[in-house]
């Protein structure tokens, strides 16, 4: 498979609803996305980053009113385990169509649990939508806070937002500040878990999308499943999305095959690594588990 | 060919029995063939009442030989619809079979959990020879797939003398469930319970025989098993892709068996989190049928004293294995899999 993985089309587009855009992190198309689905009844319910009782710490969240989605819009720079609520949506929930978003190691979780539903009982075929956001690494809560409140000298209720863009991680405060570091410096920060992660544009989602290869306030949209291509094509059909031909932006499509190629290069590199990375009796060399291989 | 024979002579008074049974055939027969096949020897004459269907056969033959009073007249309609049904695809068909050990039968259960799709399972793919309750067959048969529930209990011989027949009547033994893959609420057992006090020593199903496959958790999937069972049909008789996908599907749970026994929460600690693998997915604390795991601050914590070690969480984790082969097609397999079961 291609590093962008198996898609039917891709796209720029952005959100027509400003009520979304305002607070969405890019395009807007994720929320919106679930809120037609919402609308449409094509879902009862979306698991979604929400709010919690600390400042930027998401808290996975099952939103069933776009109130609730405009609540859990714009991106959190840490991982929000939104797999945690995926059996809970069918049970106390009652949801039988379910919408999830995630990065794409989530979104192979969510495969993973359909194709092989081992402890996740009557899930499988109540995954409606799954949309993937992309994703080059994810911190810990705890790096988030050192990096917001050490590097940037901010405090975390006083940020508006937070962005990643041009090489340089920025945060946007309440009053107008803005602070900035250098997207290097982060590295040390990276949960090692995803230093194994071969996936950079959520390649199993039915729809992914990210900031990466659109202008500022637009987002890649890649087309990938048919019932992602259903839902986009509605979605499109009602007047949602305005849309440019990724060939027609700057920088393009180009970029996010690049970043994508640099991302699973690296990581098949770590991935290479962990098999010689120690020794055993004889001189030979000893692995730590790999798995794509085995469990 | 029967009917014709019987049907006109009996006409007017089959007619107000035959109403209900010709609404029942379309759900009924659908769940019983493969009972029957199982049934070597139905014995009870059909007497009572159209519905009971398992007597269908004997009533056949004896209607052959002086049709007769009107309800088994009903029988003869159904018997041949089912044996017509049922003729064609058997030869196709593997054999599963389930041993119950040391289980709360809620392996078993499951299997029935598929609801309208066990009846499609069991009509063009598996032909159940061997399960508690649901077949009439005292002794462990010759089967294709065996699947295991339940540790096996040392201090009853009988258990570990089904087992090691079981392991030697099938080709694939699956540990079907989590007490019989990693023994799950059976390791906590002392002994002292009602009423085989001195039952205390229980071991995972591998400590006695070899195991091809495990099915984990407490219970199973219901979709798990119906997956497995389709892979296993396609494996034993599909043609050389569909058995490359069988292949495929079936390793990493194969994996699974030769990992060993042993399976606690703690996996996630020793082989996610320690190794470096683990990204905070939150599928470990989804999956969890005891809720012993909450994510704290973006990883999994688990709490020891709820776990009921039944390995959910591991094999369930993204890191635990990820065979991209399998997965980047998962949009075939699901849709090759829906249409099996239509």
């Amino acid at each position: 498979m291609d590093v962008l993985g198996n898609y039917k089309s891709v796209i720029s587009a952005r959100s027509t609803d400003k009520d979304i855009t305002k607070k969405s992190q890019d395009g807007g198309i994720i929320t919106t996305l679930f809120a037609y689905a919402l609308e449409e009844g094509i879902i009862d319910g979306a698991i979604v980053a929400g709010p919690s009782n600390e400042p930027w710490r998401p808290e996975p969240m099952v939103a069933t009113t776009k109130a609730e989605l405009l609540a859990a819009a714009g991106t959190r720079y840490t991982i929000s385990p939104n797999l945690y609520l995926i059996k809970e949506a069918t049970r106390s929930y009652g949801l039988d169509r379910v919408g999830i978003v995630g990065v794409p190691c989530q979104i192979q979780a969510v495969r993973k649990a359909q194709l092989y539903p081992i402890g996740m009982r009557d899930v499988d075929d109540k995954i409606a939508l799954a949309l993937g956001i992309y994703c080059m690494e994810n911190l810990s809560y705890q790096a988030l806070e050192a990096i917001v409140e050490d590097h940037c000298n901010q405090k975390m209720e006083s940020v508006k937002k937070m962005d990643i863009g041009k090489g340089k991680f920025t945060v946007y405060t309440e009053r107008g500040a803005v602070s900035q570091m250098p997207l290097k410096l982060i590295h040390k920060y990276v949960q090692p878990g995803c230093n194994v992660c071969l996936d950079y544009v959520a390649n199993l989602a039915d729809i992914s999308s990210g900031s990466v290869g659109s202008p500022d306030g637009w987002s890649t949209v890649f087309v990938r499943s048919m019932k992602g291509n259903a839902v986009w094509d509605g979605a499109m059909a009602a007047g949602l999305f305005e849309t440019k031909p990724i060939d027609q932006v700057k920088p393009g499509l180009d970029l996010v095959k690049k970043l994508a190629t640099e991302k699973i290069t690296k990581n098949q590199k770590t991935v290479d690594a962990r098999k010689t990375i120690g020794l055993k009796a004889d001189g030979t060399p000893k692995g730590l588990r790999n798995p794509y291989e085995s469990p | 060919m029967i009917p014709a024979a019987s049907q006109p002579q009996n006409k007017p008074e089959v007619k107000p029995e035959a109403k209900p049974a010709a609404t029942e055939p379309q759900t009924k027969p659908k769940a019983k063939p493969e009972v029957k096949t199982a049934r070597s020897k139905p014995h009870r004459r059909p007497e009572g009442k159209p519905e009971v269907k398992p007597e269908a056969k004997p009533a056949a033959t004896k209607a052959q030989e002086k049709p007769a009073v009107k309800p088994s007249d009903v029988i003869v309609k159904e018997k041949v619809e089912v044996v017509q049904k049922e003729e064609k695809p058997v030869a196709e068909k593997i054999s599963i079979g389930e041993l119950h050990l040391s289980g709360c039968t809620g392996c078993l259960v499951t299997i029935a959990d598929n609801y309208e799709g066990l009846f499609k399972l069991l009509d063009d793919y598996a032909d159940l020879v061997y399960a508690l309750t649901l077949v009439d067959t005292r002794h462990v048969p010759e089967m294709d797939v065996c699947l295991v529930e339940g540790s096996c209990c040392l201090n009853d011989k009988l258990s570990v003398e089904e087992l090691k027949e079981a392991r030697e009547k099938s080709k694939v033994l699956v540990a079907y469930g989590a007490c019989a893959a990693y023994g799950n609420i059976t390791r906590f057992c002392r002994g002292g319970q009602w009423n085989q006090p001195g039952h205390e020593a229980f071991v995972p199903i591998s400590e006695v025989v070899d195991v091809d496959l495990y099915i984990p958790s407490c219970p199973p999937c219901p979709q798990e098993v119906r997956n497995v069972a389709v892979m296993a049909y396609l494996l034993l008789k599909g043609n050389e892709e569909q058995k490359a996908l069988a292949t495929a599907y079936l390793t990493p749970l194969m994996q699974l068996a030769k990992r060993g026994n042993e399976a606690c929460g703690c996996d996630l600690m020793y082989d996610v989190i320690n190794q470096g693998l683990c990204m905070g997915c939150g599928t470990c604390a989804g999956t969890c049928p005891v809720r012993a795991i909450t994510m704290e601050y973006g990883k999994p914590n688990v709490n020891r004293d709820q776990c009921i070690k039944c390995g959910a969480c591991y094999s369930q984790c993204p890191r635990s294995w990820f065979n991209f082969d399998v997965m980047n097609n998962y949009e075939g397999i699901m849709d090759a899999i829906k249409g099996a079961m239509q």
